[in-house]
């Protein structure tokens, strides 16, 4: 060890928890337990338990890995400053060890428990995070969160694939859905802690761009999202439950994304249809993806 | 390192061994589970 190299006392383990974002992961649990119970198959209450832990622990490893990269970014952005790596409460390399190890065996029990295919696109989604979105694009284009919310959108996938070991249209709907809301739902975040991502040198949409270009990006990333959350219900892939719910909570999507898209900010505004958009829209995945399940069970 | 700083990381330590030993416990559970599924399943590979 040299002496520039501070002696920290070994990391709580509170703090390795932290490295996984808990909170990231309550979406990603949810839409892949969904995609699990979509499927129209039984699975094993144990077996689903296992494929819904590995997608867990994936993303985890993926966002300790995330955090282990981007320590210097977080160490600027309020939002992320209090994070183990950058607040000096855990040394670099036990983050790296930990999500690496955490990915490996994440992946390996998906295999060996459930089948080859969910764990090959449970790897995917780990390598795509890391790799693909934090360490090639997050910091060189705007569209990084457009390209890396492919991430995101993989659980889903993952659990129908768990369930049935292949993939079919409705989860590939489902992963377009994700997909083009990952757009909408991090610029509407971007546009109100615009500053700290100009501060950490991160090349959103809003700090590159400009706000004009990011209201109308925002507003045209949502018309092939409503879509796709639409498009099963007239392909016969879900039922007048899903169809209903989606419909409904679409158009008010799109209002909150159009009233976005239309306005401009003021000096001293608050920000709250931004705001309003960003809360909704996480809502919105989750009444979706709990209304496919109703009508899957239902039907 | 003052005695503070020794009580810290014991703290610490103990804490990790516990949560580890508690994983590795649920670990085991899980994998007995999981066998007992496959061999419902007729799977038993």
């Amino acid at each position: 060890m040299n002496a520039a190299t501070p002696l920290l006392p070994p990391a709580d383990w509170r703090d390795f928890l932290a490295l996984t974002k808990p909170r990231v992961m309550t979406l990603v649990v949810f839409t892949g337990l969904c995609g699990m119970l979509a499927a129209p198959t039984h699975v094993d209450p144990v077996l689903g338990f296992t494929a819904i832990l590995c997608i867990a622990l994936g993303a985890g490893a993926a966002g300790a890995l995330n955090q282990w990269y981007e320590a210097d970014i977080d160490a600027v952005m309020r939002r992320t400053a209090k994070r183990p790596l950058p607040a000096g409460r855990m040394d670099r390399q036990a983050a790296l060890h930990f999500g690496v190890g955490l990915s490996a065996f994440s992946v390996i029990l998906m295999g060996l428990a459930l089948n080859l295919a969910a764990a090959a696109i449970l790897a995917v989604s780990i390598l795509f995070y890391v790799l693909i979105y934090t360490v090639w694009l997050k910091r060189r284009t705007p569209q990084n969160i457009v390209i890396g919310g492919a991430a995101g959108a993989f659980p889903p996938l993952i659990g129908w694939a768990a369930a049935t070991g292949d993939v079919a249209l409705l989860p590939l709907l489902l992963f377009a859905l994700v997909f083009l809301w990952t757009p909408p739902h991090f610029w509407a975040l971007a546009l109100f802690v615009k500053t700290d991502y100009a501060n950490a040198g991160v090349p959103m949409l809003p700090v590159v761009a400009g706000e004009r270009v990011t209201r109308r990006q925002i507003g045209l990333y949502t018309l092939p999202m409503a879509a796709a959350a639409v498009l099963p219900w007239p392909l016969g892939l879900t039922g007048a439950i899903y169809g209903v719910v989606a419909s409904g909570g679409t158009l008010l999507f799109a209002a909150f994304a159009a009233q976005v898209a239309t306005r401009t900010a003021v000096s001293d505004d608050r920000m709250k249809p931004e705001k309003r958009l960003f809360s909704y829209s996480i809502l919105y995945l989750f009444v979706l993806f709990g209304a496919l399940v109703v009508d899957r069970w239902l039907a | 390192m003052t005695p503070d700083d020794e009580d810290l990381i014991r703290r610490r330590q103990r804490g990790r061994a516990l949560v580890v030993a508690l994983l590795l416990a649920g670990l085991v559970v899980l994998i007995f589970a999981i066998t007992l599924a496959k061999i419902r399943q007729g799977i038993p590979e």
